[in-house]
């Protein structure tokens, strides 16, 4: 509860402080991390669900219930470790009305909070909706180019799916035995004929699809990323796309296990062939962002498809890389901020030998680079395996395609980087300075996480691993597979 | 003694983090001196380990914490060192040491000298955990961290956008290879349900598993095998990555790395054991490399491209071993090939920094006089990578032509041909560069010098190693009660194969005449050709035919850019363009625009404005949560 008041709080304040806004922002997001830190300190290994808050809210069947298990608690510490690092690398920020705009990235702060503690459906989906209104304006009002037409657009996206997503929602309530309820245990044991489970996952799996998102439903994503404002991107490729993975698990398919035969296939069959489209188009890309838009729609469609095989090694795996890109994307679209901001473009053709200028930025570029490029001893590493042995072990043509991104990865990662920071200097990049503290700050912490993700990994297994092994178990269950 | 294991890697690690970190603000010598000695801490324990496991064959082992486990899958971070690896650490450290000494004089005054160092140092580092390593994953993990090494050392010179290119071509090449061995270590888990190298070959070793599974892995593992070690079709890459300076040329690019490979099918010998198909076709592919590699040599000008070409051959003529199940023998060519050839890439990269930075053997000639030390170092090597007797590549050839013999006329007849083309394109390099007349430019000429004695002496002694490195494996007419001694200290690991050495000792003596008389006819051709007459190259556009043909490397990138890159290049474009925003997003705005046109019809009820009512929205939901929470 207060990992959900206290940002949002914080955000009202920061929107009331004026020029200290950025400071308040900064304080009530560095108290959430502190809560979760807290949080994770006490965590009990196991499956259940901890530092549970309930109370009735509308009815009896409407509860104000949030919890953590291992799989929401590593979705937390992503959470709350990348709203500070964007409030810190955005810290010199003056764009107009600056205040607003921090006052939004800490609110979106909880509101995020809550999507991943929520324990009832209808507060999952007010907080889905809730966190949708932050990222909103900040799209459309610090944006640039066309950014109020392409944000409406995702808006609309997103909201459309959410739609159906409520439908699905108050169809599994009303067949909740009576008193009707909203909670997720009570959901989970709604038993569905197989047609049932086809709308109703239908439902569910539109709003999912379009945050991930996922092929067919992309299309807002290069055009947001792009003419978003940088916190935007980072905020919405970092951790709200993680929404829509982070309901699959917990939502998606222990909701409609009964379909499992008909979305599995879809789900990998999906997100297999997102993982080449992205890549393939992105190795064409001049704009960073774009490309970096279509990398990451190829990176989530290969986390999708891991959770679809609904093994072990895919859902611990999706959860690991889950923070793994996170970290990565958000730790790129800064550099691509830095880039942008002192050389006024971030078009490849226009750029080149940054590394002689800025030779620490060099450095930390390089390492979110390798990382997204999933080398060995990078948190990219860990995560890239376990799915693509999930891949191939469901269906081995399916993991030697998806295999294909470790290639096509290094080909898009290592051009950009090419591109812009090696070569010779060319003309506005010889008044390129290096990083100020706070960039120098924030990319340390992403590079940290980079390498202890990439040396450690079993640490955030074993975080997860107990839920994981009861959702996956659920859902087997219930689909009379035995696992 | 146990911590030796893990001291091992950390100590070129702790090189890395210290000349990356601070080295900037150091003297040149320091770092230098500083990033040689983490090196030199791996060989004094190397030299340790390798006394011990002497004595103890069944080696080593050491886990340091559980990097993954999930399900029943568990992969340690463990290391362990046993006789193949006690050997290729030796290699490594040793010949890294050196490397490392001779570096400090040949990257004086660059302005990247200490990047220089720490990204040495890494990749000792990675090269010793791909060796040391455990299981499979551990050696995924040096697999690929060598390989980003070696793309930072390519591309060192990162202001000259073609380095930059080679450099990405390196890294991608490789990890095309990289998917292959990943893709077999999935199999090797599935079937055995580990990666643990114990495991898997005790299992593997009872025979009773899938024989097709166990090819298909075999052959997936040499894919990577391939990339790394530049085979057939994978070893474009390595002729370019001579754009690295001369030192990663002589470590990364000839010594030590492209040698994964081979150690990767000699480790997985249990498993090769099962898969015949898979020999074979390392057996052809190795064979038609060498013999590709080696034609491309004779027409290539650039010192390095020919040492890169001759390193390409070699590798080939290893896996021609691997392929007849000649295991010490690929491991024995290993070794005496790290010897002679980072002595040719250094000694080059002493011509190089004489002659101030000048590449092409056509400006060179008479450097004998300015730099004998390089003169007579580079003539041993010459000499021990073209088989003269009683040097070390003398008895690593040969032992590999003696078990092709066995195995398969014709491709020993092909194995043949490659170590002639091999003795005529090193010889023709040797004369063109320190013999006949002096022809670059003046400025060159008052330049020339012989290098500081930081390069010399590595140089002087990798040619003794070069022509004393046969002592390792001597045939027993040569060596009696001392032959094959690197045969029975790898007995532990690749087992007593029935059929080696079925050759008589007549036939033996025989095989080793026609090695000899080749090289003595090579040697006359080229002496005539370019001493004697003192013919000088062509250039490269001046080929016709044939020559053409070689001098453009049978035009092998061109094809490759033809039939791989521009496809992939143009698909990402038709993707981007007709697919992604013709079509998809073309037809999701057309849906917008549907319901934008309905909505119109009831736009005087609304006013439309989207943000009046996302704010409605969040008051209303605010007041509705806090009341109905708070009441």
């Amino acid at each position: 509860m207060e990992l959900i008041l206290i940002p949002i709080i914080a955000g009202v304040l920061a929107a009331l402080a004026g020029k200290q806004s950025r400071w308040v922002a900064l304080a009530g997001s560095l108290v959430s991390l502190g809560i979760t830190l807290f949080w994770l300190a006490g965590f009990r290994y196991g499956a259940s669900f901890q530092y549970v808050f309930d109370k009735a809210w509308f009815s009896q069947g409407i509860h104000f219930r949030t919890g953590v298990d291992g799989i929401s608690m590593v979705l937390l510490l992503l959470t709350n470790i990348l709203v500070p690092v964007i409030l810190l690398s955005a810290l010199r920020n003056d764009k107009r009305n600056a205040a607003t705009l921090f006052a939004l990235i800490v609110g979106m702060q909880g509101a995020l909070n809550g999507v991943f503690l929520a324990l009832d459906g209808l507060m999952f989906y007010i907080f889905w909706e809730l966190a949708l209104i932050p990222v909103y304006f900040i799209c459309a009002l610090w944006g640039e180019g066309n950014a109020f037409r392409t944000t409406l657009k995702f808006f609309i996206y997103t909201f459309i799916g959410s739609l159906a997503m409520l439908a699905s929602l108050i169809f599994l309530y009303s067949r909740t035995p009576d008193p009707s309820s909203f909670g997720y245990e009570a959901l989970l044991a709604v038993n569905l004929n197989h047609t049932e489970a086809i709308w109703v996952g239908a439902g569910i799996l539109l709003a999912f699809a379009v945050k991930i998102p996922m092929l067919p439903l992309h299309s807002w994503q290069p055009d947001t990323y792009s003419e978003a404002p940088a916190q935007g991107s980072m905020l919405l490729s970092g951790i709200m796309l993680k929404m829509g993975l982070y309901g699959l698990i917990r939502w998606f398919f222990p909701l409609v296990p009964e379909a499992l035969n008909v979305f599995g296939p879809v789900l990998i069959a999906s997100g297999v062939i997102g993982v080449l489209y992205g890549a393939l188009i992105a190795i064409r890309q001049n704009d960073m962002k774009r490309l970096v838009a279509f990398s990451s729609l190829s990176h989530v469609g290969l986390i999708a498809a891991g959770i679809a095989t609904v093994s072990v090694e895919g859902m611990q795996g999706a959860v690991l890389q889950m923070f793994t890109h996170g970290v990565n994307v958000v730790g790129l679209f800064l550099a691509i901020e830095v880039i942008q901001s002192r050389a006024m473009t971030r078009n490849l053709d226009a750029l080149g030998g940054i590394a002689k200028q800025a030779p620490v930025f060099a450095v930390f570029f390089l390492l979110l680079v390798l990382g997204t490029t999933a080398v060995p001893f990078t948190n990219g590493f860990p995560g890239e395996l376990l799915l693509l042995k999930a891949t191939f072990g469901y269906k081995a043509v399916w993991g030697i395609l998806a295999g294909i991104t470790i290639i096509l990865c290094a080909v898009y990662m290592l051009r950009m980087y090419q591109f812009s920071m090696l070569g010779k200097p060319s003309g506005g990049i010889y008044l390129f300075p290096d990083l100020r503290w706070n960039e120098w700050m924030a990319f340390g912490i992403l590079a940290l996480l980079v390498l202890w993700t990439g040396l450690f990994p079993q640490y955030l297994l074993d975080l997860c691993g107990p839920a994981i092994q009861k959702t996956m178990k659920g859902i087997l269950d219930s689909t009379g597979v035995v696992s | 003694m146990m911590q030796n294991l893990a001291l091992i890697i950390l100590s070129p690690l702790a090189g890395f983090l210290i000349t990356g970190l601070i080295g900037k603000r150091l003297p040149e010598k320091v770092t230098g001196w500083l990033g040689s000695l983490a090196v030199l801490v791996s060989f004094v324990l190397s030299i340790s380990v390798f006394n011990q496991i002497a004595a103890n064959p069944a080696g080593m082992h050491q886990k340091l914490f559980t990097f993954l486990s999930v399900g029943s899958l568990q992969i340690d971070f463990a290391l362990q060192a046993d006789r193949l690896t006690a050997l290729m650490m030796l290699v490594v450290t040793g010949i890294g040491f050196l490397i490392h000494v001779y570096s400090i004089a040949y990257m004086h005054g660059d302005a990247g000298f200490y990047k220089f160092f720490a990204y040495l140092n890494l990749f000792v580092f990675n090269m010793l955990v791909l060796i040391m390593g455990a299981n499979f994953l551990m050696l995924f993990f040096g697999w690929e961290g060598v390989g980003l090494c070696s793309y930072l050392l390519i591309g060192f010179w990162y202001e000259n956008a073609e380095y930059g290119k080679a450099a990405r071509k390196a890294f991608v090449m490789n990890r095309i290879g990289d998917l292959g061995l990943l893709l077999g270590l999935f199999l090797i888990i599935f079937e055995f349900g580990s990666l643990d190298y114990h495991t898997v070959f005790e299992a593997a070793a009872r025979g009773d598993h899938n024989l097709g599974v166990i090819t298909a892995i075999c052959i997936l593992l040499f894919v990577g095998a391939m990339g790394k070690s530049a085979q057939i079709p994978l070893y474009t890459w390595l002729p370019d990555a001579m754009a690295g300076p001369t030192p990663v040329s002589a470590l990364i690019h000839a010594a030590t790395m492209v040698t994964a490979g081979i150690y990767l099918v000699v480790r997985c010998n249990t498993l090769y054991h099962f898969a015949p198909v898979a020999q074979e076709l390392i057996l052809y592919v190795g064979i038609a490399t060498s013999i590709l590699a080696a034609l491309i040599g004779l027409k290539q000008n650039d010192i390095k491209k020919v040492l890169a070409y001759s390193t390409v051959s070699q590798l080939g003529l290893m896996f021609v071993a691997l392929g007849c199940g000649a295991y010490t023998a690929a491991m024995f060519h290993l070794t005496t090939h790290a010897f002679f050839k980072a002595l040719l890439f250094l000694g080059s990269g002493s011509v190089i920094h004489g002659m101030g930075g000048e590449q092409d053997i056509r400006r060179m000639g008479a450097l004998k006089a300015s730099m004998p030390l390089t003169f007579w170092t580079f003539l041993i090597g010459t000499l021990a990578i073209a088989g003269f007797p009683f040097m070390s590549g003398f008895f690593s050839k040969d032992e590999i032509l003696a078990e092709v013999f066995v195995h398969n006329k014709v491709v020993w007849a092909l194995a043949v041909g490659s170590a002639l083309l091999t003795s005529i394109y090193m010889l023709r390099l040797f004369f063109v560069t320190f013999l006949g007349s002096f022809r670059g430019t003046d400025e060159q000429k008052h330049h020339l010098h012989e290098s500081p004695w930081m390069m010399t002496v590595p140089l002087a002694i990798l040619a003794i190693l070069s022509i004393g490195g046969g002592l390792l494996n001597l045939p027993e007419i040569v060596g009696g009660g001392m032959a094959h001694t690197l045969k029975h200290w790898l007995e532990p690991v690749t087992g007593k194969p029935a059929g080696e050495h079925a050759i008589s000792h007549g036939t033996e003596l025989a095989l080793m005449g026609v090695a000899v008389a080749m090289l003595l006819g090579a040697w006359l051709y080229t002496r005539n050709k370019y001493q004697s007459k003192g013919v000088v190259p062509e250039a490269d556009e001046a080929q016709e035919g044939t020559g053409r043909l070689l001098s453009h490397k049978f035009y092998v990138d061109e094809v490759y850019d033809a039939a791989i890159v521009q496809p992939v290049n143009t698909t990402g474009e038709i993707l981007y363009e007709q697919a992604d925003r013709k079509g998809i997003d073309r037809i999701v705005n057309a849906l917008g625009n549907l319901w934008v046109w309905l909505g119109g019809l009831y736009k005087k009820v609304q006013n439309g404005n989207l943000e009046y009512y996302l704010i409605f929205m969040v008051a209303g939901l605010i007041l509705i949560v806090g009341f109905n929470l708070f009441r």
